[in-house]
């Protein structure tokens, strides 16, 4: 039930954004959100994709430093305390989130998160119990 | 004004004379007592007894600052370990140091040559020596404070580092004298003057500044500054320490290496072929009376020339060029020896870490930073920032813990280091174009 997505370190430099952005246009690689995580220094770029495993062969062909992991998307019902509810699951159960976006698009009437956890499979047993609609890859890829 | 007159004064004749009486006897002690050293002389087929004139000299072989890491930790020593009273090192390259080892003896004549120093750069009984030279394995605190007691001045013993505490001290003490990196100096009185403290009302009436290269602007530079006198002193673990050679104050034109108990030699670094007086090359040093730990011929790998002309001082001395460089890849950090290979082998030790790496040196403010780049491969790249930047972290503890100097880790893209054909460039040195 997890999603991929592909990280992509990138050097706090003039137009390297535009530059991974661009190779995946080239190839026709459509992006479906990201988050960029960033120190002075450096930049971690988080992807999700259409096509994960195209997306990770041309950057590293064009020489960068490619991973792939685990996150897990959920749906939340897009209300105040919607948010606070899934966390309170999460911690009761103490799992760690390691950091978490937004997906641009909503499906139906709700929001969607990405969660990077710390122990995947726990997390997503976890949620799956409390009523929680954890979402395929299948489904982010295309939607 | 002299420490020591009837040497510092000799007649030409007269130092050649010492020189080749001990040179003969130093040599006829290292090949009784080092193996090394019997090793090779007999290849190099001389003994103490092929040594006519001081032009022999060069009929011996050149001993290497890998021949000393070879020995580690005791065995260039030519004396029982009983009969050493001091041992010294500094940094090595895999991270075992070169040792040096002193009689007491040498510690006697070390005490003496930098209180001949002191008295070279204008500094007298009566004077308080402050010594921001680090104390420890290495040479330059002890060296310093040794000399200036033997001299009969204040010494304070405050080693380096707490910027605050040093310009409280040299305010309070009244400190006439600084010891220190000509960098660190400028560095304090840049402190100060954040502190409401202009150096220029302190004391201090001479700096005797070392342990890295500098230039003419700078020593300008900090005259202007601190209102001192600010002279040269050179000097390396392996031939003694601090004190081998130093400006005198009156003439401030080259350094003054003390011929009684080193001989001299400028060679070109390629082909070891001896250069004549006023050729740049690099400097060789053979120590005469050295009992713990004597060195014939030792390449400093310092770049220098040598004259013979008479100084106004009245020291009959030659004198040496302020270093223009080095004829191996080592930096100078804030004082601290760093070989790029040295940073080679701690990254290696990093689990993913790869070969390719790149070291920026700058100086900022007055005080040398040194920039790490590392390559962030696969194996080692996280897409978590508290990882990636725990690794940086690590390097540079490491880094500290192994060279004692403090550097800066950049992570960055693989290939973003210029990959080269046969020598890879793994250094810029930006300091010299300021």
């Amino acid at each position: 039930m997890h999603v991929e997505q592909i990280s992509i370190f990138i050097e706090n430099k003039f137009g390297r954004l535009a530059e991974v952005t661009r190779i995946l246009g080239d190839a026709g690689v459509n992006i479906r959100t990201l988050s960029l995580a960033d120190t002075s220094d450096f930049g971690i770029l988080r992807l999700i994709v259409n096509d994960t495993e195209k997306a990770k062969t041309v950057l590293k062909e064009r020489g960068f430093t490619v991973s792939k992991t685990e996150v897990v998307a959920v749906e939340i019902p897009d209300r105040p305390g919607g948010l606070a509810d899934i966390l309170q699951t999460l911690d009761a159960d103490g799992i760690n989130v390691e950091y978490m976006y937004a997906f641009v698009e909503r499906c139906g009437e709700n929001a969607v998160m990405i969660f990077r956890f710390d122990e995947t499979q726990k997390a997503i047993a976890t949620l799956a119990a409390k009523g929680f609609n954890v979402l395929p890859g299948e489904r982010l890829y295309r939607m | 004004m002299f420490f020591n007159e009837e040497f510092e004064t000799l007649p030409r004749e007269a130092i050649e004379a010492l020189q080749l009486k001990r040179l003969k006897s130093m040599v006829e002690r290292v090949q009784r007592s080092v193996p090394f050293y019997q090793e090779s002389l007999a290849k190099a087929g001389v003994t103490s007894d092929s040594i006519q004139t001081l032009a022999d000299l060069a009929r011996l072989p050149f001993t290497y600052k890998q021949d000393m890491r070879d020995s580690y930790p005791y065995r260039m020593f030519a004396v029982p370990m009983e009969d050493i009273v001091r041992i010294h090192a500094s940094s090595g390259t895999t991270g075992k140091p070169t040792v040096v080892g002193y009689t007491r003896k040498d510690i006697d004549t070390w005490s003496e040559l930098m209180a001949r120093s002191f008295v070279a750069a204008g500094v007298h009984k009566g004077d308080i020596i402050h010594n921001s030279y680090g104390y420890g394995l290495f040479t330059g605190g002890l060296g310093a404070h040794y000399g200036a007691e033997r001299l009969g001045a204040s010494v304070i013993p405050m080693s380096g580092g707490n910027t605050k505490k040093q310009i409280m001290i040299m305010q309070d003490f009244g400190s006439t004298v600084l010891t220190c990196t000509p960098s660190y100096s400028l560095f304090m009185a840049e402190a100060a003057r954040e502190e409401g403290i202009d150096f220029r009302d302190l004391k201090l009436r001479v700096g005797i500044f070392g342990a890295e290269p500098w230039s003419e602007e700078m020593r300008c530079d900090i005259e202007t500054k601190l209102n001192l006198c600010a002279v040269d002193i050179y000097g390396l673990s392996e031939i003694m320490g601090p004190g081998v050679a130093i400006e005198c104050c009156e003439a401030k034109q080259g350094l003054h290496i003390w011929e009684d108990h080193f001989i001299p030699e400028i060679i070109d670094p390629e082909s070891g072929e001896l250069l004549e007086a006023g050729k740049e090359g690099e400097l060789v040093i053979t120590t005469i009376t050295k009992e713990g730990i004597p060195l014939i011929r030792y390449r400093t790998r310092d770049i220098t020339s040598i004259s013979y002309e008479p100084c106004i001082c009245g020291r009959t001395h030659a004198r040496i060029a302020r270093m223009s460089g080095r004829s191996d890849d080592m930096l100078i950090i804030r004082g601290v020896n760093v070989f790029p290979s040295q940073i080679e082998s701690i990254l290696m030790g990093v689990e993913g870490v790869e070969p390719h790496y790149l070291l920026i040196v700058e100086r900022k403010d007055n005080l040398d930073t040194l920039e790490v780049q590392v390559e962030v491969g696969e194996q080692i790249f996280s897409d978590e920032i508290k990882h990636l930047q725990a690794l940086s972290l690590r390097i540079e503890k490491q880094i500290k813990e192994m060279l004692g100097v403090t550097c800066r880790v950049r992570l960055v893209e693989p290939k973003s280091i210029t990959r080269s054909e046969g020598k890879a460039k793994r250094v810029i040195d930006n300091r010299n174009k300021a």
